[in-house]
């Protein structure tokens, strides 16, 4: 794969396997993240995006395989201060004032008052800094959140559909921020369901029912395709994975 | 533990209550109130509400904080803000000490204003009015301790609510401010003896017999401030980082 660069990998999976229950979610998964990187995580709902995520950060428990996150077991103490983690749902205090929440996010990253005001500003959110979480659209509480995950300077980010339901031009704003968060070596990993926001990505991880399907670059999965569109794409990949299941809930 | 995270987070508890003063309001005057209404109901009878308003200011403390902590608690859960916590850096305890402290700061205020209210204009005998508020305080804490504990064998707030007749009335009816413990059967008196408000009352109740501090007073506030401290350590240990 990347190999020949030499640094290894940001995120190393290896034959994960997750159980919610009797069900299995994720059946088997392998797949290696470059340091650095900018990688979409696509798949429909229902598809363990999160939970894959979850896995990740450590806060999932897996049935078998392994998750490496820089060098060390997913979820060690070492990496608490080095991945972030957004969930979908803005995870912050609503009966707190934007400013509130970073702060005191920022004193649980053991950083100062300075790097959450900087965070605010750098998901837009200054001139509502001073509101309650609470009256703020689903928008700009999601982007509170990024803010408080963005504060502790990350090495790995991972972001879990964190532009649902955004105005274009804020979607826009955030992924030109991923790409440059990335540009200076923190590696993302951002799950999604809209096709379109993944060609942005250097690197696409598709995955359908617990497994996964794809794992290239679009440029790779288009000509792999014979199509210029990732939907159709992703589409002739189910087409051609035999054990797809034609039953939708 | 860190000093300065505990410390940030019973900030970050007391700014959120702040954003709602509705309850804020509700934690300070409600138990004013009530002991208003019962020294009314025992026009006249000084010796009974002596009795009886005492045991109050152990036990309305200890209900509300429990019912409070355990909803907060709850809506970490809920809305995710705990699962992120658990991400980061800092120790469970800080967590769970910083949730102490900032409610027992509020129990501090509701204390002070239900004991100088019940002491003054009401006229309660208590003996020292100072040493009645910190008993008060430390069944709050108590309160605070059980609530954040139980919060965490509670999926939805319908459950969080139950907990307070399962682990709160039975503590109530059984701490002596109904029927004198040593007048209840044997049994009953064993399991008394094992529920910590039972210990809170019972500090009052020296206070109001000796009108000073006695050993047995501060060897129930001991016993009351042991089992919150352990209650925080055991819910500390239902703070799972790794979920299904």
């Amino acid at each position: 794969m990347k190999g020949s660069t030499g640094t290894p990998p940001a995120i190393e999976v290896a034959d994960l396997v997750v159980h919610r229950g009797h069900k299995q979610v994720l059946g088997g998964i392998s797949c290696s993240v470059p340091a650095g990187s900018l990688t979409a995580l696509l798949g429909p709902s229902g598809s363990g995006k999160t939970t894959f995520l979850r896995a990740i950060v450590g806060v999932q428990r897996v049935s078998s395989g392994t998750v490496t996150v820089l060098g060390a077991s997913a979820g060690a103490p070492a990496l608490r201060k080095r991945v972030g983690y957004v969930t979908q749902a803005p995870s912050v205090y609503l009966d707190l004032t934007v400013r509130e929440n970073a702060r005191y996010f920022a004193a649980l990253h053991g950083v100062g008052a300075a790097a959450a005001d900087q965070a605010i500003v750098d998901v837009g959110l200054t001139p509502a800094a001073d509101q309650l979480t609470g009256n703020l659209s689903g928008g700009q509480r999601s982007r509170v959140s990024l803010a408080c995950a963005l504060l502790g300077r990350p090495d790995v980010l991972v972001l879990d559909e964190p532009t649902v339901g955004l105005d274009p031009v804020v979607r826009q704003e955030l992924w030109g921020r991923f790409a440059e968060l990335a540009k200076s070596g923190t590696t993302i990993v951002v799950s999604s369901h809209v096709m379109d926001e993944a060609a942005r990505c250097e690197r696409l991880l598709f995955i359908r029912d617990g497994r996964l399907l794809a794992d290239d670059t679009p440029a790779a999965i288009r000509s792999a395709a014979g199509t210029w569109d990732l939907e159709e794409a992703f589409l002739r990949l189910i087409m051609s994975d035999g054990t797809t299941t034609t039953a939708v809930a | 533990m860190s000093a300065a995270i505990t410390a940030s987070t019973a900030a970050r508890v007391l700014r959120q209550l702040r954003h709602d003063r509705r309850t804020v309001a509700m934690l300070i005057v409600l138990p004013a109130l009530l002991i208003t209404n019962v020294w009314a109901m025992y026009d006249g009878r000084s010796a009974s509400f002596d009795r009886i308003g005492l045991d109050l200011l152990g036990l309305f403390p200890f209900i509300t904080m429990f019912l409070v902590t355990s909803v907060s608690m709850l809506r970490e859960r809920t809305t995710g803000t705990l699962e992120r916590f658990l991400t980061l850096p800092p120790r469970k305890t800080d967590l769970l000490f910083g949730y102490g402290i900032a409610f027992s700061a509020v129990a501090l205020v509701q204390a002070a204003v239900a004991t100088t209210l019940a002491c003054g204009p009401l006229g309660l005998d208590a003996g020292q009015p100072v040493l009645a508020a910190t008993v008060s305080v430390t069944s709050a804490v108590l309160g605070v301790a059980l609530g954040l504990l139980c919060s965490a064998f509670a999926r939805t707030e319908f459950q969080a609510v139950q907990f307070m007749p399962a682990i709160v009335l039975p503590q109530m009816l059984l701490c002596g401010l109904f029927v004198p413990r040593a007048d209840m059967a044997s049994w009953l008196h064993g399991i008394s003896d094992v529920l910590p408000l039972t210990y809170a009352v019972d500090a009052l109740t020296q206070l109001g017999q000796h009108g000073h501090a006695t050993g047995v007073m501060w060897r129930d506030v001991a016993i009351v401030l042991g089992v919150a401290a352990a209650a925080l350590v055991a819910a500390s240990t239902t703070l799972r980082r790794r979920s299904a």
